[in-house]
């Protein structure tokens, strides 16, 4: 008999036979679902005398929070950074694609990018031949009045059958430091000129859809743009910086929360001057705050032992992302991206030719099984890198990255491999193998 | 009486699980006849009950024409706190078998008439036709539900206001802090009990042994209330040795001797299976 018509009308779908990640452990407990949300069964069957619609027979697998991936360029010959064609259509394809990773919400990534990308043309209205023909101080004017710009185009969303939920933009750069930034076009680089804020909305345009800046502390008047952003609610990560420790505990102090894929684009850790990588066990950070970092753990970006090392210093601020990037998700062999040619070898993606890596192409699944195999860490706690920890870190962990009553209902069904058999957002199947 | 004495805790859960089974199969309920159970919480019953999902997961044994009256719930403790005794039956027996919510009893401790709340227990438990097999356990102080040394064997469901000894038995529930346990219930009578057609009491571990010699060999007595169902004309009670070990070995070597007669309750195990068209 399904629920109480007085409290609700919606089905009631019962998951059975199966263990649940809850409370930080897995269990022998059934899950409940209605309205896209879980249910409290105790008080569906004291207060409303209801009971299951549908029972689903989960054959004794796993069922945990969907993956939540903050840190991912692209996919599937994609570039979220490249302003080619429609950008949101681009990131509507991978965000399907990665429902097969097990991931259910994600941050599209987007590196230092030119200052049209921020605030890219809408080009439907004019043809492209009509604006060369006007002089320049009408191009710019047309351009400025007809700029929805990128950030707005990259919503905040729901997740669903067509794909993954966007929980906000990572904007990775332009304010990071020369030395560091990795695979990051230096002549698009930027530093902060006067007050961090101008600086800020000048190259940003808006910030309404964003979930995360990367920046280097070190840059002077960063402090200003760091307590700016962690005002409006958008994470601060440290990253592609030559900070010492104490500028990025400064940086905490103003707001900072995240450290972008620890290890990689940083100072190497020192044992009279730790850098950034110090701030994993810092005396220094305000009481009730913590600092998350984020790991590639895909067995190429960093050694195991590394990771160990990490894990073992600070398992709670754990967050495993992927950075993957447009060769992600494609077939062994050459592939042309963009400007370059591109050859997959396993989990590797080289630049032609040469033993370079060109990034990540791990997907966040592989990333939990590598990480659980290399630290030897619990089921739990890998499952809970990739979900609880990156919903805590975005401050949205009382409806996303857990499996409590009300919470939304955005979950994966693994084997006891770790592999995603099934995921589901808002308690409906969007993908099975 | 009868006096059922297996080997350990384990056996006498089984015991208790394999003649609540034959119970309710034999009665053949239905939607026009339901079976009705009265039920205990505390630890004695948690293997019994372990038992009976385990023969309701085999598909042997179904709740679905069963209804349930518990025995007793705390009052002014919310009803989802981790220890109030509806998240017991929710976490320990009603979440894995096919009971219907509607056909579930617990009294409300959250009431705000408690008084009428125990009336209106009385009169559902009259209105299912009165119980049929009222399953209970014991106090260490010789207490049935929560009908505490001095409470009238012939009371019936109210307030009661516990005894020292049993919250301090209490407190392993609650962190070990007196303060923090409830000291007012509502329970069903000794009387109420009485009106069953069948009383079944668990009685495990000798730190009960004293409590179940003065319950079957001292005369009926209002401070060991259990003593009353000397007076009902269907009474079992099933322990293990150790609950035993205050008694006389003379009563002990009667009762283990009618074993084969009290098995025959339980074998053949009858099976919802067989009686399925």
């Amino acid at each position: 008999m399904p629920s109480n018509k007085s409290v609700s009308d919606a089905p009631i779908t019962q998951f059975v036979s199966c263990r649940i990640l809850k409370d930080h452990r897995l269990q022998w407990e059934d899950l409940w679902v209605r309205e896209g949300k879980i249910l409290n069964p105790e008080k569906l069957f004291f207060d409303e005398e209801g009971f299951a619609d549908h029972k689903v027979d989960c054959g004794n697998k796993i069922i945990a929070p969907g993956f939540i991936d903050v840190q991912i360029n692209g996919g599937y010959g994609i570039d979220f950074s490249q302003a080619s064609g429609d950008i949101r259509r681009g990131v509507a394809q991978v965000a399907k694609k990665i429902l097969e990773h097990g991931v259910t919400s994600f941050c599209p990534t987007l590196v230092t990018s030119p200052p049209d990308i921020y605030h890219k043309v809408q080009s439907v209205h004019l043809s492209l031949p009509f604006i060369i023909e006007l002089p320049n101080i009408l191009v710019l004017v047309m351009l400025l009045s007809f700029s929805p710009q990128v950030i707005p185009e990259l919503r905040v969303q729901d997740g669903g059958p067509e794909g993954a939920g966007i929980l906000g933009i990572h904007l990775e750069g332009p304010f990071i430091s020369e030395q560091k930034r990795g695979a990051h076009p230096p002549k698009f680089l930027r530093t902060f000129k006067a007050g961090g804020v101008a600086d800020l909305m000048e190259t940003y345009g808006h910030l309404d859809n964003v979930a995360l800046v990367t920046l280097a502390p070190e840059l002077a008047n960063s402090a200003a743009a760091i307590r700016e952003l962690s005002g409006r609610g958008i994470v601060v990560s440290l990253g592609h910086s030559m900070a010492d420790l104490s500028q990025a505990e400064e940086a905490v102090q103003n707001g900072a929360i995240f450290i972008t894929h620890l290890f990689n684009a940083m100072l190497p850790f020192h044992h009279r001057d730790p850098g950034i990588v110090g701030l994993l066990t810092s005396d220094r950070i305000p009481p009730g705050r913590m600092v998350y970092y984020g790991m590639i753990a895909d067995g190429i970006h960093t050694h195991p032992a590394a990771l160990r090392i990490a894990h073992r210093a600070h398992p709670a601020g754990l967050v495993l992302v992927t950075d993957a990037v447009t060769a992600m998700g494609l077939p062994p062999g050459q592939h042309s991206l963009g400007q370059q040619q591109i050859d997959i070898q396993g989990l590797h993606a080289y630049v032609a030719g040469t033993t370079t890596l060109s990034g990540s192409i791990a997907t966040m699944d592989m990333c939990v099984r590598h990480f659980r195999e290399v630290s030897g860490c619990t089921v739990e706690a890998a499952l809970e890198a990739a979900s609880l920890h990156p919903a805590q870190l975005l401050g949205v962990s009382n409806r996303k990255g857990t499996l409590e009553f009300g919470t939304d209902a955005d979950f994966i069904v693994l084997d006891d491999t770790l592999t995603v058999r099934e995921t589901y957002i808002a308690g409906q199947q969007v993908w099975r193998k | 009486m009868r006096l059922v004495i297996l080997d350990d805790y384990d056996l006498s859960s089984e015991w208790a699980a394999k003649y609540i089974r034959n119970r309710i199969i034999q009665f053949k309920p239905s939607a026009d006849r339901y079976f009705t159970l009265g039920l205990p919480t505390g630890s004695t019953p948690l293997g019994c009950y372990k038992k009976l999902i385990e023969y309701h997961k085999n598909g042997d044994l179904s709740f679905k024409f069963v209804k349930t009256f518990n025995m007793d719930e705390y009052v002014c403790l919310p009803r989802d706190h981790p220890e109030s005794y509806h998240s017991y039956m929710w976490n320990n027996f009603f979440k894995h078998i096919d009971i219907e919510p509607q056909n579930t009893h617990i009294l409300d401790g959250n009431a705000s008439d408690l008084q009428a709340e125990c009336e209106a227990f009385e009169q559902q438990i009259t209105a299912a036709g009165g119980i049929e097999l009222f399953v209970g356990g014991i106090g260490p102080d010789g207490h049935i539900a929560f009908n505490e040394p001095g409470s009238s064997l012939v009371s019936r469901t109210r307030v009661k206001t516990l005894a020292k000894d049993t919250i301090v038995a209490n407190a392993r529930f609650f962190g070990n802090d007196l303060s923090k346990v409830p000291t007012m219930t509502l329970t069903v009578g000794v009387g109420t009990v009485m009106d069953a057609r069948e009383v079944m009491i668990l009685i495990t571990g000798a730190h009960k042994a004293f409590a179940l010699y003065k319950a079957i060999e001292e005369g009926v007595n209002h401070m060991w209330t259990v003593s009353a169902f000397q007076q009902h004309p269907r009474t079992i009670f099933v322990c293990d040795e150790d609950a035993t070990l205050e008694l006389r070995v003379k009563t002990v070597k009667y009762f283990k001797g009618l074993m084969h007669v009290h098995n025959q309750l339980v074998e053949p195990m009858l099976s919802v299976k067989d009686y399925m068209d």
